[in-house]
C-alpha cells in the first residue's frame, strides 16, 4: 500500500496541470479539427450537419483566404526579421557593461511589459492624424506626400501592426540573446585579442557560432508564435482597408467572432495548424540534412 | 592618440544607438501618457508639440467618474489575480515534480507542455466558446480564469521547475531522513527558499492575464464581465473622438503592469527562456 502511494506520488504533483490542460486545450483542439467538417453557425439551429470537405473546397475559392495567406508570409517574416535584426543589435549593445547600463536596460525592455491590445491601440493613435505625430513627421521626411493615416492605406497599411510588433517584440529577442552572450566564456575574445583579432572576426568566429544555436531555436519558435498572433491587427485594423491586412489567424478569428461562423473558422484553422507542422518539418528535415553534411 | 580617439568614437556611437533604441522604445507611452493630460481644447491646435502649454487630469477624472472603466479595470484585477494565484500554486506542484522525480510518462507530459506553447490559441476560441457556454462559464469571469490558468500552467511550470533545480536536493532529504513525510519538507524547507521565484511567477502570469484580449473579446460579451481590454476595446470603437479619455484608460490599464514589471524585471531572461515562445 505504502509503495503503491509512493509510487504514485509524482502523478499527484502533475496531476492538476494535465487534467486542466487536457480539459481546456487539448479537448476543444480535437473538436475544433471535428468543426472543419461540420456546418456550425452559433446561433442557427438548423447547423451541425456533416459537410465533409464542403469547407476546404470553398477554402480554396476564396480569394480572401489566399490573400491573408500571402499578408501571413509578410507579416511573419517582416516582423520575424525586424525584431531579431534590431533585437541583436540591442543585446550586443547591452553586452558589456557601462555607466547608466541598468536604467537603459529597464527603459528600452519595458515595452514588453506593455499589454499588446494596448500596444496595438497605441500605435494606431501615434498614426492616427487627429492625434497622432507620425503622419506629420512623415510627411515632413517625405516619406509621405500628406499626413494620412497609414492604416487607411490598403497598399501600406499592414505596415502599421508590423511596426507595433517589432516595437513589442524587439524585447524578447535582446532578452533571450543577451542571456546566451553573457554564457560566452570572456576568456575566448581574451585569448583571440591575443593573437591580433579585430572586432568583426571575432564577432564572425566566436560570438556568431557560439550563438547560434539560440538563434536557430528562438526564430523557429518565435516564426511561429508570431504566424499565430492576430492580437495586433484585430486592435488595429480588423483586418483592413478591404482585408489588406488581414492575416490567417485574424481571419480565423473574424469568421469566428463576426460570422459566428464556427465551421468555415475552423477549416482554416485546420489548414493554418498544417502549415505550422509542415513549416516544422521542413526545419527539422534541414537540420538533419545539415548535421549530416556538417 | 589615435587609439584613444577611435575608443572614444566607439562611446559616442555606442550611446547614440542605445540613445535611439530608448527613444523608440519609450516615445509612444510618452506619447500616451502626454495625450492624456491635454486639455480637449488643445488636442488639436497643438498636435505635433511635444508638451501641451498646459495640462489637466480631467480625462483621468472623467474616466473614473462617468464610465464603466472602474468596473473593467475591477474584473481584470479579480481575473489576472485569481489566474496568477491558480496558475502558481498548479504550476508549483508540477515544476516541483518534473524537477524532483522520474517517473514513466513524465517524457511525454513534459512534451504535451510543449506542445501547447506552439499552437495556435486562435484554433480553440470557437470550440472553448461552445464548450463553456451550456456550462454557464461565458459572460463570467469564472470562465476566464479557468481558462487564463490552462494557457499559462505550461509555462509557469517551466519557470517553477527552473526555481526549483536551482535549490540544493540535500536540503529536503535531510529533513526526509529525520522523518518529515515529502509534502512536509517540500512546505516547510523548499518552498521558502523559492518565494523570490514564486513571486516572479506571479507576475508573469498577471501580465499575460491582464493582457489577454481575443479570449475575453469572444467569451464574456456582456459589459458586466467585460475585462479591461474589451471595455476599452469597445469604448473605442464607440467613442472614436474621445482620445483624452481614451488615453487615460490606457496609462490606467498599463499601471499594473508596469509595476509587476519592476517586480520581475531580474527574472526576465529565465521568465522568457521557459515560456520560449510566451510574449
Amino acid at each position: 500500500m505504502r509503495r503503491t502511494l509512493l509510487w504514485l506520488e509524482p502523478y499527484f504533483y502533475a496531476a492538476p496541470s494535465v487534467i486542466l490542460i487536457g480539459a481546456i486545450m487539448f479537448v476543444p483542439l480535437v473538436i475544433g479539427l471535428s468543426y472543419a467538417f461540420h456546418d456550425i453557425t452559433l446561433l442557427d439551429p438548423l447547423s451541425g450537419d456533416y459537410v465533409g470537405l464542403q469547407h476546404f473546397r470553398e477554402l480554396y475559392a476564396d480569394a480572401s483566404f489566399w490573400n491573408a495567406l500571402r499578408n501571413t508570409v509578410i507579416w511573419t517574416v517582416s516582423c520575424v526579421v525586424l525584431q531579431f535584426g534590431l533585437g541583436l543589435m540591442l543585446a550586443l549593445l547591452l553586452n558589456r557593461p557601462f555607466v547608466g547600463r541598468r536604467a537603459i536596460q529597464l527603459c528600452v525592455f519595458l515595452p514588453w511589459a506593455v499589454p499588446s491590445f494596448l500596444s496595438g491601440l497605441n500605435w494606431a493613435w501615434l498614426f492616427n492624424p487627429v492625434v497622432g505625430p507620425l503622419p506629420y513627421w512623415l510627411s515632413a521626411l517625405g516619406v509621405m506626400k500628406t499626413p494620412d493615416n497609414l492604416l487607411s492605406d490598403p497598399d501600406h497599411a499592414l505596415w502599421g501592426p508590423i511596426i507595433a510588433n517589432v516595437w513589442w517584440g524587439i524585447p524578447f529577442f535582446a532578452i533571450t540573446l543577451l542571456a546566451a552572450l553573457q554564457s560566452i566564456p570572456k576568456d575566448l575574445y581574451e585569448a583571440a585579442t591575443m593573437d591580433g583579432a579585430n572586432a568583426w572576426q571575432q564577432f564572425r568566429r566566436i560570438t556568431l557560432p557560439l550563438l547560434a544555436p539560440t538563434i536557430a531555436i528562438t526564430v523557429m519558435l518565435r516564426t511561429v508564435w508570431i504566424a499565430n498572433f492576430p492580437d495586433l491587427i484585430v486592435v488595429m485594423t480588423r483586418g483592413g482597408p478591404a482585408d489588406s491586412t488581414q492575416i490567417l489567424a485574424s481571419y480565423i478569428f473574424t469568421q469566428a467572432f463576426q460570422r459566428l461562423d464556427f465551421g468555415y473558422a475552423s477549416a482554416v484553422a485546420a489548414v493554418l495548424l498544417l502549415l505550422l507542422l509542415l513549416y516544422a518539418l521542413a526545419l527539422l528535415a534541414l537540420r538533419h540534412a545539415l548535421a549530416k553534411r556538417g | 592618440m589615435k587609439h584613444c580617439l577611435k575608443v572614444r568614437l566607439y562611446w559616442i556611437l555606442h550611446y547614440a544607438l542605445l540613445a535611439l533604441f530608448v527613444v523608440f522604445a519609450l516615445f509612444p507611452l510618452y506619447w500616451l501618457v502626454k495625450v492624456s493630460i491635454t486639455p480637449n481644447d488643445l488636442l488639436y491646435s497643438e498636435g505635433v508639440r511635444l508638451w501641451p502649454s498646459h495640462t489637466t487630469f480631467a480625462h483621468y477624472v472623467s474616466v473614473l467618474r462617468h464610465t464603466a472603466f472602474p468596473l473593467f479595470f475591477r474584473n481584470s484585477v479579480i481575473v489576472a489575480g485569481a489566474t496568477s494565484v491558480t496558475s502558481t500554486l498548479i504550476a508549483t506542484a508540477a515544476g516541483y515534480c518534473f524537477s524532483r522525480f522520474s517517473f514513466t510518462g513524465k517524457f511525454l507530459i513534459v512534451g504535451v507542455l510543449m506542445v501547447t506553447q506552439m499552437f495556435p490559441l486562435v484554433m480553440i476560441v470557437a470550440p472553448i466558446f461552445r464548450l463553456l457556454s451550456p456550462l454557464g462559464l461565458t459572460n463570467s469571469l469564472t470562465g476566464l480564469v479557468i481558462v487564463y490558468t490552462a494557457f499559462n500552467v505550461p509555462f509557469a511550470t517551466f519557470l517553477m521547475q527552473s526555481f526549483f533545480d536551482a535549490v540544493p536536493r540535500d536540503l529536503e532529504e535531510a529533513a526526509m531522513i529525520d522523518g518529515a513525510s515529502r509534502f512536509r519538507a517540500f512546505r516547510s524547507i523548499i518552498v521558502p527558499l523559492t518565494l523570490p521565484g514564486l513571486a516572479a511567477t506571479l507576475g508573469f502570469v498577471f501580465t499575460a492575464a491582464w493582457s489577454e484580449l481575443l479570449f475575453a473579446l469572444m467569451l464574456n460579451s456582456s459589459s458586466d464581465a467585460s475585462t479591461f481590454p474589451v471595455g476599452l476595446l469597445a469604448f473605442v470603437s464607440k467613442f472614436s473622438v474621445d482620445f483624452g479619455q481614451m488615453m487615460a484608460a490606457g496609462v490606467l490599464a498599463l499601471l499594473p503592469v508596469c509595476a509587476f514589471f519592476l517586480l520581475i524585471q531580474r527574472h526576465l531572461v529565465q521568465g522568457l527562456t521557459a515560456g520560449a515562445v510566451k510574449g
